[in-house]
């Protein structure tokens, strides 16, 4: 089946997964250069982030994993203050206190843990949150298939589904768990398969294809906005790099050089700009888009690397309210 | 002698032990490799049977390690990091430190629990964090922290061979860290300190990673006349009380230097014990040198500043003298 999109919304996503490229590239540049910065690239997963989000409001939360950082890009964060969390600048969204794990409430990024799968029940609770305060919101929750193993997990999609809450649980299937194939460590193929189990629709989405993301997410969403409870979408991806930087394994070692090659060449952004080139939006649309993002990218490494680093003295504030 | 590094140490004792007993297996997750490559190379050599990737699912791990060792086997599980024992901790705090207990002695809970603790790598608060002495609460769980390869090497062969569940902690900034290990086989007896540095003036109780910066300290108080004595517990449960008590009525004075948060942690232990059993040794009042009672912040001046250093240690050690 092919998946018809207006034109403004191809090129809203398009930009959305350039930029979450770029940034991610960015930030490898930067660590590669010295910086101390905690990285799980999600270069190759930038469709899900960027599909599911653009079904979200402005007030519905969302709760990322900790690969890459396309969700707060995709609900508008910016980009500069994300990259000077990421550094541990006084200017970041936190202070320079969480890093990777910010949050930005004002936009409804919750923060993403680093406890995997721990995620989910907090998700569950915004849900419940919302559906007590009739507020209309819905959350996007997203994790890997690995933490689809954890008790939370299965903990947290009962909990959900019983309670009908609007809760979309989005898992990223990259087909490892750090440096374990998943089907060495998971009983079933499909991670949407378990959604039968707690008694919610489950669905299996091609990850590289954002608009296939985009529509899964919309049949999600409007059942969760209509009162009708949690849905399961696993999308099936792939990450062109490492777990995290230091992992050399994992090119030629727990993954063959010929299976990664095979899903770079099925990269999420080639296949929409091939989509929208076919359409008849002309390429030079894209490269503007392109170049647009490229600047933005720029200006957020100018601001996050002059930005000051924090006075020690705010590691004592927050600890209590 | 020959030099080899904490994490090849403590490989090392991994190997010999499988090789020994049959009933030692590994298990962990991603351990075909391990996050900090302690494990690597051992699937080659026992098979994924005996060095067993599992899913990310803490609770049932060292759960399952614990129904292995009631029926036979001798479990060794690695938990990626100390700050994941917080989602095995039912299994750790209720079943395994008392299910031996509960069945008057009809089995044992022969397991061990590796895990890396501690701060130095900008992993923010989830990554961090050094909860050894949480478990050194709960009777029935040994736990052990390391300083040094010989040590790891020997007390790791200890704790396989102890018939209690044992949690081992591991430093993640010492797992580089070059030391004198013999070729061959020994044992470290578990609960009995060791004195790294002799001294008359004070005593420096400190773990892991605080020893080395007690005996950077007690360098620097040596060119200012000051001589500072180090002792490392080396197992935290059960604890050697009769070295440090022997220390502190040669030099009349105690510090005790820590990586966790301050408030209820070892430094308070040590503190009461001597109190109660050694106070009119003491010329001049306990001093406790402890993270400060935070979360361990993610920017990295943020994190210098939680986690005592060697100026810190021995600026208490001369505020004593
Ligand atoms: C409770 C817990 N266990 C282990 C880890 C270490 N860890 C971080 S990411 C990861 C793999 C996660 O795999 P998956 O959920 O599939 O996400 P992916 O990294 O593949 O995108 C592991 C084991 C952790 N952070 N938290």
């Amino acid at each position: 089946m092919i998946i018809d999109v207006p034109e403004g919304v191809m090129l809203d996503l398009y930009e959305k997964m350039v930029a979450t490229r770029l940034f991610d590239l960015k930030v490898k540049e930067l660590i590669e250069k010295g910086h101390r910065i905690l990285y799980h690239s999600g270069v190759g997963q930038e469709a899900i982030p960027a599909g599911v989000c653009a079904q979200l409001r402005r007030e519905d939360y969302v709760v990322p994993y900790h690969r890459g950082w396309g969700y707060m890009i995709a609900k508008g964060m910016d980009m500069g203050r994300i990259l000077a969390e990421l550094l541990g600048k006084a200017s970041g969204y936190c202070k320079g206190k969480a890093g990777t794990h910010m949050a930005c409430l004002e936009l409804g990024v919750l923060g993403k843990t680093g406890i995997v799968g721990a995620g989910l029940p907090v998700a569950v609770g915004a849900a419940l949150s919302a559906k007590m305060r009739n507020s209309g919101q819905v959350v996007a929750c997203f994790f890997g298939e690995g933490a689809s193993n954890t008790g939370a997990f299965h903990e947290a999609l009962n909990m959900a589904a019983v309670w009908r809450l609007p809760v979309i649980f989005v898992c990223e299937n990259n087909l490892y768990d750090m440096y374990t194939p998943y089907l060495e460590v998971t009983s079933v193929a499909n991670i949407a398969d378990r959604a039968s189990a707690y008694g919610m629709p489950g669905e299996v989405v091609d990850g590289q294809d954002v608009l296939a993301v985009y529509e899964a997410a919309k049949r999600a969403v409007s059942r969760a906005r209509r009162g009708d409870g949690p849905s399961l979408l696993e999308c099936k991806t792939y990450r062109w790099y490492g777990h995290f930087m230091a992992d050399e394994h994992h090119y030629g070692g727990y993954r063959s050089i010929e299976e990664v090659e095979a899903w770079r060449a099925r990269c999420p952004i080639r296949k929409l700009r091939d989509r929208a080139i076919s359409k008849g939006i002309p390429a030079q649309e894209l490269d503007r888009i392109e170049e647009r993002v490229r600047a933005k990218v720029e200006e957020a490494e100018r601001f996050a690397l002059g930005s000051p680093e924090p006075d020690p003295r705010i590691a004592f504030e927050d600890v209590y309210a | 002698m020959r030099e080899i590094t904490y994490a090849e140490a403590i490989r090392e004792a991994l190997r010999e032990e499988m090789a020994r007993d049959e009933r030692v297996f590994i298990m962990g997750e991603s351990i075909n490799y391990g996050l900090f490559g302690v494990t690597a190379g051992l699937r080659d050599e026992f098979g994924a049977e005996r060095v067993r990737n599992a899913p990310i699912s803490e609770a049932s791990i060292v759960g399952a390690a614990l129904g292995a060792a009631l029926t036979g086997m001798r479990p060794v599980v690695e938990i990626m990091f100390a700050d994941f024992l917080f989602c095995a901790m039912d299994s750790i705090a209720n079943e395994a430190a008392k299910w031996r207990y509960m069945i008057a002695g009809q089995a044992s809970a022969s397991l061990v629990i590796r895990t890396p603790q501690g701060s130095g790598l900008g992993m923010g608060c989830h990554h961090s964090q050094s909860p050894e002495w949480v478990f050194a609460h709960f009777p029935g769980l040994k736990v052990v922290a390391p300083s040094t390869p010989y040590d790891a090497k020997g007390l790791l062969k200890a704790s396989i061979r102890d018939d209690n569940p044992v949690i081992f902690f591991e430093h993640k900034m010492l797992y580089r860290m070059k030391g004198p290990v013999p070729d061959g086989e020994y044992i470290i007896p578990l609960g009995k300190a060791d004195v790294k540095r002799e001294g008359s003036d004070a005593t420096i109780v400190a773990t892991s990673l605080m020893v080395h910066r007690a005996l950077e300290a007690a360098e620097e108080l040596a060119k200012e006349g000051i001589s500072a004595e180090v002792i490392d517990p080396r197992t935290l449960s059960p604890l050697d009380k009769d070295a440090i008590l022997e220390s502190v009525r040669k030099t009349g004075r105690l510090i005790i230097a820590e990586e966790a948060c301050k408030t209820g942690g070892f430094g308070a232990e040590v503190a009461a014990m001597v109190a109660e059993e050694a106070i009119d040794a003491l010329d001049a009042p306990i001093r406790r040198v402890a993270a400060f009672d935070v979360p361990i912040p993610f920017s990295p001046p943020l994190e210098d500043y939680v986690i005592p250093n060697k100026d810190r240690i021995a600026e208490a050690v001369r505020s004593v003298v």
